[in-house]
């Protein structure tokens, strides 16, 4: 274990409206570097819009953030030096072959050899061989792929994936996840959005829930399920799912009464 | 960030280019329409029209070029609007480059297509008769025209490619501008009109530009005309890319 270094990511009171309505509503948290940490939320709980402020692509009405030491507001292009962005639809160029978006990026990011590095990053990701084809032929999972492939060009240290597995099969879901594994393993921050409770289940080290615009718990996974007692039923002695704990947290759909409160 | 101004333009050229090269219907969607209206006009309705000129041909190639630019500079729209849909203009913009050379490299791609398309179309002219006597610098004059009221136009396409909210209405702007040319001495001249029309006619910059463009191919004096297209050009060049930049400010920050 290290001890305490710099946050990779570090924000506080983050705040957006678009017109009358108010996204995040003073959003904090801090990333540890080399980790993994899911913002899980609902459609609309403001995950997306966190994240394209924390990669400079919208400006935040109130708050502050530091990314790999950097200031937001002043600095917006050493931010942008030190991250990677894989937004909600994968960002390739349909119309170029793989190995042309791997080597476009290279070239913007100004590497030395934008087409070892295009060569290496096909191997990594399993797509030599569909690497001289168009984008456009290729399946979701392969698309995704390519996509987290030309985020990791020039080695940023923080990543953020927007929804990475939305609309994946099971099985490029796992790919992704895998990929998502290693990066962590070799000291790249993820800062992952989902809303799916068990790819945050399965990846982060720290899950935070973002609720109607704010961060409403933080911890690891062991740390929400201790949130809850352990569920009563009269027979089983039952531990909540991370699912349990969303649910609770959020709050049901009307109508379930699934609710611990339900008076009963 | 701006030292790799020149070269992430560069960069980024080569692959709008790479997709007009890989989608060349794209040139030949643009000049399908001006050719269909000049096939048109030369051997349908030309007979009948008076002119004054020796060749019909000779007569409308200005304003079908023109037709032919405003069609083209639709793609620009098109093309910056699907990268705003695909979210890679997202990932350019979260990437340290120099921000501006994203929309210069749509701008120089949209110069380059609307050029090849040009040369085609006064390819086909030149086979059905179209005949200049204008020399090298008459026809670097109608070049260097044509680019700026390329340029102006791609500028003014800029605005509903990063603003649309639909393909078509990132594209539909341009109908009226290839309309434009209707309502000038692109084919008639406009004597002919009746007043209001001809007052439209004449002061609209369509009319100013193919009297340039058209005085330049037949070696004639371009007289007052070619200032008024050139403060034309110019002015739509300044107002559109002040638009499209703040367009693009408002998008970015």
């Amino acid at each position: 274990m290290t001890t305490q270094r710099t946050p990779a990511i570090q924000v506080r009171g983050l705040e957006k409206s678009y017109k009358e309505l108010k996204v995040l509503r003073g959003v904090d948290f801090t990333v540890a570097p080399g980790s993994i940490f899911a913002l899980l939320g609902s459609n609309g709980a403001g995950k997306t819009t966190a994240v394209r402020i924390l990669s400079t692509l919208l400006r935040p009405d109130a708050g502050t953030a530091v990314v790999n030491g950097f200031d937001l507001a002043t600095q917006a292009a050493k931010v942008r030096e030190s991250i990677s962005l894989t937004g909600q639809f994968a960002a390739v160029d349909e119309i170029l072959t793989g190995r042309e978006n791997l080597v476009l990026v290279a070239r913007l990011r100004h590497l030395a050899d934008p087409g070892k590095v295009a060569d290496d990053l096909l191997e990594r990701f399993s797509l030599a061989d569909a690497g001289g084809r168009k984008v456009g032929t290729y399946s979701g999972g392969m698309r995704r792929r390519l996509d987290i492939a030309m985020s990791l060009i020039g080695d940023p240290p923080v990543i953020f994936l927007d929804e990475p597995t939305t609309g994946l099969d099971p099985q490029a879901r796992i790919e992704v996840w895998q990929a998502v594994k290693d990066l962590a393993a070799n000291g790249t921050t993820v800062l992952l959005t989902t809303q799916y409770l068990d790819e945050a289940e399965q990846l982060a080290d720290r899950i935070a829930i973002l609720h109607e615009g704010r961060v409403i718990v933080n911890g690891t996974l062991a740390e929400l399920k201790r949130l809850l007692p352990p569920a009563k039923v009269e027979y089983v002695e039952k531990q909540p799912t991370l699912e349990d704990v969303f649910l609770t947290l959020v709050g049901a759909p009307t109508g379930t009464g699934a609710m611990p409160k339900d008076p009963r | 960030m701006t030292k790799h101004f020149l070269g992430d333009t560069a960069t980024l050229l080569g692959r709008s280019l790479r997709h007009i090269a890989r989608s060349p219907d794209t040139i030949i969607t643009t000049v399908i329409t001006p050719i269909a209206m000049m096939l048109m006009f030369v051997y349908v309705f030309g007979g009948a029209i008076r002119t004054g000129a020796d060749s019909y041909v000779n007569y409308m190639l200005p304003g079908i070029l023109l037709i032919t630019v405003a069609s083209g500079i639709a793609y620009t729209a098109y093309r910056l609007f699907m990268d705003l849909k695909g979210g890679i203009f997202e990932r350019f913009q979260s990437m340290p480059i120099a921000r501006s050379s994203v929309l210069w490299a749509h701008v120089l791609t949209s110069l380059i297509a609307n050029l090849i398309s040009v040369v085609v179309v006064v390819l086909v002219a030149l086979l059905m008769g179209f005949r200049s006597s204008a020399g090298v610098a008459a026809w670097l004059a109608v070049a260097g025209i044509i680019a700026l009221f390329t340029l102006a136009l791609t500028w003014l396409a800029v605005i509903p490619g990063l603003s649309a909210k639909t393909m078509e209405g990132a594209s539909a702007f341009s109908y009226p501008l290839i309309f434009l040319p209707f309502i000038s001495s692109a084919f008639v001249p406009t004597d002919t009109m009746p007043g209001p029309v001809r007052a439209f006619a004449d002061h609209q910059p369509v009319t100013s530009i193919v009297n340039t463009l058209r005085a330049l191919f037949t070696e004639q004096p371009v007289g007052a005309d070619l200032w008024i297209a050139l403060a034309w050009c110019a002015g739509l060049l300044v107002l559109a890319y002040a638009f499209a930049v703040t367009t693009y400010r408002r998008k970015i920050s």
